[in-house]
């Protein structure tokens, strides 16, 4: 800690930080816009000028840059210096000069941090009096919006897009004041996180398209916390809703997971909530068609799923209460899993090795810290994004470690990638095919999947002989194993999505002989694939997975089904589970209607993650709250309402419950806010104070106002009523403070820059890691016996998802079906980039994508929005080439690295 | 039956005379006040606004008289029956002609003034029974303000019984005959008018009911007749406010005989009730505190000083 | 002490006799409905919704008048016309909710909400008092003539491309190496 002045008050800080960080960490106002707390500090806009002063005797001072000066003990600094604000107003009314009048039209205006900087640093009128540059704008996808008039040349984009998230389509073009920043041609940005450029961008340049075809202002969205769905990350967002629609998400600041930026599957993958085909009324199967049951009839209707026969289905896309109140109905030996059985047998390997003390499972942020990461057979840009967008983070580490070196304090951003140049910690990317992640891995080695699973074995005998042998004569075995041993915090990466348990043992045995070689606890990332996986599986006993459940029905043990928000076609291949639909009698509860509510007796309507308060357990084990944001005016209900109490039900009661009786849920209830720790005890409200149209958005149905409703469940109110989050942040919806519209204003609600929201939960880490374990010896299945080609699983952020892929923004990017294929196999099959190819002979129909890395012998196949019958697919596949087959959106849209050309 | 002290026709005509009268008041002085304001007042019911009153009274008969389910019942519904009544009562005494009156009393003065004291506990009852923070106020307002300035208003009035030598206010009247007594009493008679005002508080000494401050004082809780009750009885307690000072200070019914004395009594008194209306228009409300002190350490004094050199002059020339 | 007892008094006879010559002045009462007065082209009275000078919508949609409004009597929805256009798909004001203050007219920056003299807007029915789009918009420019938000904006609509705005440059050639 080091004591500077400012404005002859004295304050303690950091001094390894910059006077900007920390000017802003004391709470002052000091206006910027190309420093970003994560990105660090490059000096371009020149806006955060201050007086510095020699020593106390010094009256002149100098003018210096706040964010390229260090904050070392003894400074004496001035920020309300008359000078320092001269300087400010005519940085910024030069950063004005040919910016349009558009402030009414932009979808920034209100949260702009321009509007605020400009405010704040006194500027009001444009004296200059020649012409305003101007720019043509680009189409950039069916994300982002391109209004280049409005850019002030920050570069905060570039340097998210470029330097932070690796895009590599998006620069900074000509010079002086002609300086641009797109693509070098029209066409969709290929990153995973262009999404946040909505948000890293000071002003209205890059803004959100889909948000803008539904807008709002910000101040008239009605917000709640809450966690992301999309994958099991669990990220923190803020939904905000107006006139009974989701309008759009943005980030949710959280220190441990997400920190200031979301994906783009999370940021637009809601739309499914506002979707036309939402089931909005109970039915039931009348004549072999379902009707919607009348109102008397309804509690008898479901009256007849109880008793000691009737099994539960449970699922990982349900929130913990749900599957919860389902156990509590059909009874513990009667609920059964809801995900395949090959990621049941994964996600209970990864429960086991979740409890085991020789690991820990990383956050986000700790993902960020690990200097040498090996990732065994998982695509994580598809199936955990922002895991990725982290790693991109952990390589860095090499060029943080070289500045210290050198005596360049961390923030000088530009510095420290210019020493470090190319040089980067290492990461190894052990998978079938070539990822998003290649061009920052040092090692990449791209084989079957029985392959890679016998080289991460390798990796881990390499690491310590105790480990099960294994040999391979890949080339850089020994060197991935030297990288990890060397390392200050080596992470293992693997997943249950990568559909071979043998890469998760393989990984474990690799962690584990790092753990027996180096002493220390190891960072062992374990992927599942859905938001409340882990949750739901803690919930569900090992035995009852979901291929015991279809046998109890096929065998006649049991004549009824609960089917909790679970489309089990996407679970287990089509034959059986038509088959056992045929023998049993199902009760299903859903949002939209799938292949699984048509087959059902009995279809309820449940509520979307933002109509319900519930929780959800991520990937680390880590549970967290999400807040109802909005109400759903049709007749849904949340799932475990419907499966408890349908009219007086609780949810903190339920919570409570669970967390007494659930084993592993101890501190479930932890996460409660108690409102008594609230200001006088009133509820927090989802409304802004300038939430408008209160008195007129409903009088045209009847210009007597109704009441506002009352939300007895949560501590939240569904209106303007109640003290709103200002410094503390123990339930935060969309950051405000005075001056600060934008979502920069999260920098007063934090303990200090980039540390835990005052008062608030990260989340509380459910299981206690007490057992020791062993080496585990792999599961490998026969391998390539016949000519067929291996099968390994692909996954797509837009498309994999179930939810999300029912949004109309995503639709927009989806792909359908394919089959990746090597130069070679392509050429034997006689096919050509884009043909259609049959699966297995059967009706699966994808498109074959060739790939120029791709091993021969091994094909990638990605199912579609479930186009493709994945669990009908063995180990290996036969293709044949069709000729009529129509496919709905091609392969246009996937982006990969190495993907022939036309014609190869 | 003939007009003679006492007889039921007399007593019937006196009684509807100053019902209407005090009705007829709010519409006089809702059209005087607009005068005096610069404006028209109501002239849109009837000619020139003459059925106002009768707009008004269907209002006041046919709005809701709703009790407040917090309210003390009994004392709620008797408070406002209790100044009509008393007010009434007090025109018992109030000589109008030489043959029109209800009674002929040798104690009319303190009859009156006993009256008005009954008056401060239909206000009392009225804001206590209320159960209602301003009431409560208006009402301790009222009753300090009644019991106070009954102590100079009595005072005052002792002058003129000294020099009448008689409680009688027929007596008192034909006692002026040789002169109005406004003349030897003048300081009696400013006593006795603001004093007047104020035990009828009417404004500006309206502080129990001051609408800027205290909504609408003790009868905040009250509406439909029962508030009619109170708003009737303060215009009625105008007239025998302005008819005493008539009967104490000018001469009553007496003047020159193209007139009947009736007629006299009546464009004296209406005189007084305009001046009244006028003193509304005109002066602003003191505080509180102001007219509690001014009583006490002003009125007071000099009542007595006044009673006092009274006094000495009736002995010194007798 | 004296001096002010007898100024006070008489000061307030004064008053009294003021207040009483009033009677024989002329009286300031106009007599509404009989007499019609004079409004002022400012005054705050009825809202509409008015048109630019080439009869487009004026309002953009920009939700500043329904933030600046104290009785949130103002509810509308952003749309986008082909043209690039913004504009409300509904507006909808509460009238009997609105206190004419006129904010909403302070904060329109596109001039296209104005208030206007006429203050006769009484209903029987109170639902009447709710009024749609259709029932605001009018076909002229109200009070200002002349301002035509998109030929300030830098916001590109058909009819209007990149620097063809008031005070614009053609757009910038990227490509181009000229300073």
């Amino acid at each position: 800690m080091a004591k500077i002045v400012i404005d002859g008050i004295e304050y303690e800080v950091n001094p390894n930080n910059n006077l900007l960080q920390e000017c802003l960490s004391q709470g002052l106002d000091l206006p910027y816009f190309c420093w970003h707390p994560c990105m660090g500090s490059v000096g371009a806009c020149r806006q955060c000028a201050v007086k510095q002063y020699r020593d106390t005797e010094d009256k002149e001072g100098m003018l210096v840059m706040a964010c390229m000066t260090p904050a070392s003990e003894g400074s004496i600094i001035s920020v309300e210096d008359p000078q320092a604000k001269d300087m400010r107003e005519r940085v910024i009314e030069s950063l004005m000069i040919s910016h349009p009048h558009d402030c009414p039209v932009c979808e920034e205006g209100g949260e702009c941090h321009l509007q605020d900087m400009t405010l704040m640093s006194g500027h009001n009128y444009r004296r200059y009096d020649k012409k305003k540059v101007t720019h043509r704008n680009q189409y950039l996808g069916p994300f982002i919006n391109h209004e280049m008039n409005r850019c002030i040349t920050c570069y905060r984009c570039v340097r998210f897009y470029d330097d932070y998230a690796g895009g590599t389509d998006l620069s900074a073009q000509a010079s002086h004041h002609h300086t641009y920043f797109g693509r070098h041609e029209e066409g969709v940005l290929e990153s995973e996180f262009s999404g946040n450029l909505v948000e890293v961008c000071p002003t209205g340049v890059f803004t959100d398209k889909a948000f803008s075809s539904n807008y709002a202002r910000k101040w008239d969205l009605q917000t709640a916390p809450s966690v992301c769905t999309g994958c099991a990350i669990g990220c923190n967002t803020t939904p905000g809703e107006r006139y009974g629609s989701l309008r759009r998400i943005v980030n949710r600041y959280n220190s441990e997971i997400n920190g200031y930026f979301i994906c783009d599957r999370g940021r637009f993958g809601f739309d499914y909530v506002n979707s036309e085909e939402r089931i909005e009324a109970p039915l039931a199967r009348k004549e072999g068609q379902l009707a919607v049951v009348p109102k008397g009839q309804l509690q008898s209707a479901i009256d007849t799923f109880q008793g000691s026969d009737v099994i539960g289905i449970a699922s990982p896309r349900a929130s913990n209460e749900s599957n919860f109140a389902l156990r509590c109905l059909v009874g513990d030996e009667n609920f059964y899993s809801g995900i395949s059985d090959a990621e049941h047998e994964a996600t209970q390997l990864i429960l086991s090795l979740a409890k085991d003390s020789a690991f820990n499972a990383p956050s986000v942020r700790q993902i960020e810290l690990a200097d040498a990461v090996i990732i065994v057979g998982e695509d994580v840009t598809n199936v955990a994004p922002r895991i990725a967008l982290a790693l991109r983070q952990s390589v860095r580490n090499k060029a943080k470690e070289l500045a210290e070196g050198c005596n360049i304090p961390q923030w000088q951003d530009a510095a420290v990638r210019e020493l470090a140049q190319h040089d980067r910690s290492p990461l190894a990317i052990l998978s079938s095919y070539a990822t998003r992640l290649d061009d920052i891995a040092s090692d990449i080695v791209i084989d079957s999947p029985t392959e890679i699973a016998n080289i991460a074995s390798a990796v881990a005998n390499r690491i310590s002989g105790h480990a099960p042998a294994a040999s391979s004569d890949e080339a850089s075995v020994a060197q991935i194993a030297a990288q990890l041993i060397e390392a200050k915090r080596p992470l293992v990466i693997a997943g249950s999505t990568s559909g071979s348990v043998s890469q998760l043992q393989a990984a474990a045995n690799i962690a584990r002989a790092l753990n027996e070689k180096r002493g220390d606890v190891i960072d062992l990332c374990l992927l599942v694939s859905e938001v409340n996986t882990i949750g739901m599986s803690l919930l569900v006993n090992e035995r009852n997975s979901l291929g015991a459940a279809l046998e109890k029905i096929s065998n006649g043990q049991t004549k009824k089904a609960i089917v909790l928000e679970n489309d089990l076609y996407r679970r287990a291949a089509k034959q059986k589970i038509d088959e056992a639909f045929q023998k049993v009698e199902m009760l299903v509860i859903d949002q939209l209607p799938s292949a699984t509510t048509a087959k059902a007796s009995l279809v309820l309507p449940s509520t979307s993650f933002s109509e319900q308060e519930s929780t959800y357990v991520n990937y680390e084990g880590r549970a967290q709250l999400s807040f109802q944001v909005h109400r759903n005016h049709a007749a849904a209900l949340p799932a475990w309402r419907w499966l408890s109490d349908q009219q007086s039900g609780d949810i903190e009661s339920l919570i409570n419950r669970c967390a007494e009786e659930a084993k592993n849920f101890d501190k479930l209830d932890d996460l409660l806010p108690d409102l008594n720790q609230f200001v006088a005890g009133m509820k927090i409200p989802r409304q802004s104070h300038r939430y408008s149209g209160r008195t007129a958005m409903k009088a045209n149905l009847n210009v007597h106002e109704p009441k506002q409703p009352v939300d007895d469940q949560s501590v939240m109110s569904f209106s303007m009523e109640g003290i709103p989050a200002t410094k503390d942040s123990a339930v935060l919806g969309a950051a405000w403070s005075p001056a600060w519209n934008s979502n920069q204003s999260i920098s007063k609600f934090q303990e200090e820059i980039n540390g835990d929201l005052k008062q608030s939960h990260v989340g509380e880490l459910l299981i206690e890691r007490n057992e020791t374990g062993s080496y585990l010896s792999l599961d490998q299945r026969p391998n390539n016996l016949n000519e067929n080609l291996q099968v390994a699983v692909a996954y797509q952020i837009f498309g994999s998802d179930e939810l999300s892929a029912k949004s109309n923004t995503i639709q927009e990017r989806m792909t359908d079906a394919y089959v990746a294929l090597s130069p070679k196999d392509a050429k034997s099959l006689d096919l050509n980039q884009g043909d259609s190819v049959s699966l297995d002979g059967n009706g699966n129909i994808a498109i074959a994508c060739i790939r120029s890395k791709m091993k021969q012998g091994t094909v990638a196949v990605y199912c579609g929005d479930n186009d493709i019958d994945r669990h009908s697919l063995g180990t290996t596949i036969a293709l044949s080439k069709v000729t009529e087959a129509k496919m709905k959106r091609g392969i246009q849209g996937l982006i990969v690295s190495d993907l022939c050309e036309e014609g190869y | 039956m003939s007009l003679e002290i006492g007889s039921p026709l007399t007593v019937g005509l006196i009684l509807f005379a100053v019902i209407i009268t005090g009705a007829l008041l709010i519409t006089v002085e809702r059209r005087l006040l607009g005068f005096w304001q610069e404006r028209l007042g109501p002239n849109r019911v009837g000619w020139f606004g003459s059925l106002q009153v009768v707009a008004d009274m269907i209002k006041i008969f046919t709005k809701e008289d709703w009790i407040p389910p917090f309210a003390d019942r009994f004392s709620f519904v008797i408070a406002p029956g209790i100044i009509m009544s008393v007010v009434l009562l007090s025109f018992a005494v109030i000589p109008f002609a030489p043959n029109v009156g209800v009674i002929d009393s040798n104690i009319g003065v303190l009859f009156v003034l006993a009256m008005a004291s009954l008056g401060a506990y239909s206000v009392m009852l009225g804001g206590l029974s209320s159960d209602n923070k301003y009431a409560l106020l208006g009402s301790l307002r009222a009753a300090a303000q009644m019991v106070s300035y009954e102590v100079f208003m009595g005072i005052s009035l002792l002058g003129v019984v000294a020099l009448a030598g008689s409680f009688n206010l027929r007596e008192i009247v034909e006692a002026q005959s040789g002169g109005w007594y406004i003349i030897p009493q003048f300081i009696g008679f400013v006593i006795f008018l603001i004093a007047g005002v104020a035990e009828s508080h009417r404004l500006p000494f309206d502080i129990p009911e001051a609408e800027q401050e205290i909504c609408a004082g003790y009868h905040t809780e009250y509406s439909g007749m029962k508030f009619g009750m109170f708003f009737v009885a303060e215009y009625v307690g105008l007239v025998l406010i302005a008819s005493l000072i008539t009967v104490l200070f000018f001469g009553g019914w007496l003047g020159p005989t193209f007139l009947p004395p009736i007629i006299w009594f009546a464009i004296k008194a209406f005189g007084f009730i305009a001046f009244f209306i006028l003193m509304r228009a005109a002066v602003p409300r003191p505080r509180y505190d102001q007219l509690m002190t001014y009583g006490w350490l002003f009125l007071l004094p000099l009542s007595l000083v006044n009673l006092l050199v009274t006094g000495v002059i009736i002995l010194s020339t007798q | 002490m004296v001096r002010l007892i007898v100024d006070t008094l008489l000061s307030q006879v004064r008053t009294l006799w003021l207040v009483f010559m009033k009677l024989f002045q002329k009286k300031d009462t106009v007599e509404y409905p009989d007499q019609q007065p004079y409004m002022f082209p400012r005054w705050r009275g009825r809202i509409i919704l008015s048109r630019d000078p080439d009869g487009e919508e004026r309002c953009v949609a920009c939700n500043l008048c329904a933030v600046a409004c104290p009785v949130d009597c103002i509810a509308l929805q952003k749309g986008e016309m082909e043209d690039g256009r913004w504009y409300p798909e509904f507006f909808r004001i509460n009238f009997s909710r609105c206190i004419m203050c006129g904010f909403c007219e302070e904060a329109c920056p596109t001039n296209a909400i104005q208030l206007t003299p006429d203050f006769e807007m009484a209903e029987y029915v109170r639902q009447d008092m709710v009024w749609e789009k259709e029932d605001l918009l009018i076909n002229g420019t109200g009070k200002y003539h002349d301002y035509n938000f998109y030929r300030v904006a830098g916001k590109k609509i058909e009819g209007k491309d990149k620097g063809e705005a008031l005070n614009e440059a053609a757009p910038v050639d990227v490509r181009s190496l000229l300073p």
